[in-house]
């Protein structure tokens, strides 16, 4: 299987790891992976389980998508990844696993992914007139906006976000490992005496 | 250009109705009383899991699990523990396999005894839903005895089990499972050939054993159409290598089947519960290492070095080496799945769930079109939907 992985155009790294394997490819050859991935009798990949991604801001590729397969004939699943950039757009697999459809509209809808010819490329998780994703590393665990009942206007209205306390993210890991944040007049050690 | 007119009302199914399971908006495109389109709008019950999760250690994230399915708790709390597990490179001990196993199947016949007389409901049984509730409640104490909750169990956590059963459990257990067979036989007289039954989910709501693939169905739903595919068998955790059990699979791929896979579901894990009721052996119940699960309290009052362990544990939590990977297990409503992406902190930098019911309330649409209105409540309650695990 894996030879006949490494010899469809555009998949570049393949990794066996405990009956799970991994690939990486390159997002132009999208369609015909996919549709190699499914068809070709030896490999058989025709359950799609998931369509993911993760984010790492600093990165110039900044998202990692991922696409989890699954060969019932052959008992294998599969993860692909192939790495996408801030404001690039990607094929949609619609066409080729129908249920690609929700999957699609969840990663556009929390990381802003956009697929190109998604038949109905909306918001699924999020609230009507969201705005911004919330899976993205830069989006604010509590939000911008709140919302409560207003009891004058008879309705549910939308505020920013209000804490009472600061938002606190504790950073519990040690201390003494790998401090490599510098303290204030610690310039002032770096010349030879 | 020709004009069509178009007959056909649009109604709004929800969030508040009582056949929705939850709070699903479903758009309703009728021509008459036949459903043309059913959109669903979900989200309602979205909370963010995954974004929490980032911000957690892993032990932390466990309780969040217990909250997507609040009707199956202990299988997801499973494919998290095993993900975890499977990143950090350890493996549990056989007696914490066995507990995992027995729990999560007694987490499997609550899952049904709750959808099934759900389902009956929705098509108009009362009487299952009071029956199976009390019986509910008797495998309820169950997951008290061993965790202290009745739902929220946090119970199966990286590195085995939060506790050992306590004494007396097992003879319990098994007395307990040798009246349930009884149980289940007196619901199906009361449901498989009753009249109204059949004529409200023969032949409703069919899905092909290629379309179950293709739409990402798993489960009861995918086993429905013939398709003989549980992960317990085929990609097998924990114990199951160890247990002998059979997969109900259905015929035609409708409703009925769907219900009846189900019913035969909780009869197998009855019996896996006796096989593992009678292989178990004492021993411990987690990896013995500090550096992963907490020291006993007993430890904690005398020495030194298992407070150190206990506290840098519950604060900075445990640190997972860098890697990605994917766990499923064979939930009660299909496969339940965790991506797990460790940058080496001591939290998840990404876990994805993969819900079951996600996948399978997609197909709503094409298995609605056509059928009447009634119909949808009957298919939806077939589906097994939760919106916990769906909008996560």
């Amino acid at each position: 299987m894996l030879k006949i992985l490494n010899k469809i155009n555009g998949i570049n790294n393949v990794k066996e790891n405990n009956n799970l394997l991994e690939i990486e490819f390159d997002k132009t050859n999208i369609l015909k992976i996919f549709n190699q991935l499914k068809d070709n009798v030896n490999l058989n990949f025709n359950q799609l389980l998931d369509i993911t991604a993760v984010d790492y801001p600093s990165r110039e590729f900044r998202f990692d998508l991922i696409y989890i397969l699954q060969s019932l004939s052959k008992n294998k699943k599969v993860i692909l990844k192939t790495l996408i950039k801030e404001n690039e757009n990607i094929e949609s697999i619609t066409n080729i696993h129908k249920s690609a459809d929700w999957y699609e509209r969840e990663c556009y809808d929390l990381f802003g992914i956009e697929f190109i010819n998604h038949p109905d490329l909306r918001r699924i998780m999020t609230d009507y007139n969201f705005e911004g994703y919330p899976l993205r590393k830069d989006f604010p665990l509590t939000g911008h906006t709140e919302v409560r009942y207003d009891d004058l206007e008879k309705k549910v209205i939308y505020e920013p976000v209000k804490l009472t306390q600061e938002f606190r993210n504790f950073d519990s890991e040690s201390p003494w490992e790998g401090m490599e944040n510098k303290l204030f007049g610690d310039e002032k050690s770096t010349g030879e005496d | 250009m020709k004009e069509v007119e178009l007959n056909t009302t649009t109604i709004n199914f929800g969030p508040q109705h009582p056949a929705a399971h939850g709070v699903l908006r479903l758009v309703v495109e009728l021509e008459g009383e036949v459903v043309q389109r059913a959109e669903p709008h979900i989200g309602l019950l979205h909370r963010g899991t995954e974004k929490l999760i980032e911000y957690k250690t892993y032990l932390q994230a466990v309780p969040y699990f217990d909250r997507l399915d609040y009707v199956s708790p202990m299988c997801q709390e499973h494919a998290f523990a095993l993900a975890t597990e499977n990143l950090l490179g350890i493996d549990v001990p056989e007696r914490a396999k066995y507990i995992r196993v027995i729990f999560a199947e007694i987490t499997r016949i609550l899952n049904h005894l709750l959808n099934i007389p759900a389902y009956a409901a929705d098509i108009g049984a009362v009487t299952p839903f009071l029956w199976c509730f009390e019986e509910r409640e008797k495998l309820l104490e169950f997951h008290e005895a061993v965790s202290g909750a009745r739902f929220h169990a946090a119970y199966f956590r990286p590195g085995g089990v939060h506790q050992d059963m306590p004494e007396g459990m097992e003879d319990k257990l098994f007395e307990h499972f040798k009246t349930l067979p009884k149980f289940i036989d007196d619901l199906e007289s009361l449901l498989t050939n009753n009249r109204i039954l059949r004529q409200r989910s023969v032949d409703i709501g069919i899905i092909s054993k290629a379309e179950a693939i293709e739409w990402g169905c798993s489960g009861p739903v995918l086993r429905s159409t013939g398709v003989a595919w549980d992960l317990r068998r085929s990609q097998p955790y924990d114990a199951y290598d160890q247990v002998d059990f059979e997969v109900p699979v259905g015929k035609k791929g409708d409703c009925f089947d769907r219900y009846l896979v189900r019913i035969e579901e909780m009869r197998q894990s009855i019996s896996i519960i006796n096989q593992c009721l009678n292989k178990i052996k004492p021993g411990p119940i987690s990896i013995e290492d500090n550096k992963i699960t907490p020291p006993k309290r007993n430890q904690m009052k005398k020495s030194m070095e298992a407070l150190i362990h206990h506290f840098k544990l519950f604060t900075e939590g445990y640190r997972v080496p860098a890697g990605q990977v994917y766990s499923a297990v064979e939930a009660p409503k299909g496969e339940f799945g965790v991506y797990l992406v460790s940058d080496g902190s001591s939290k998840p930098y990404r876990c994805k769930i993969r819900a079951p019911g996600f996948a399978h309330l997609q197909t709503l649409d094409h298995l609605s079109k056509g059928h009447l209105m009634a119909d949808i409540a009957a298919i939806l309650g077939s589906l097994d939907i939760v919106f916990g695990e769906i909008d996560r």
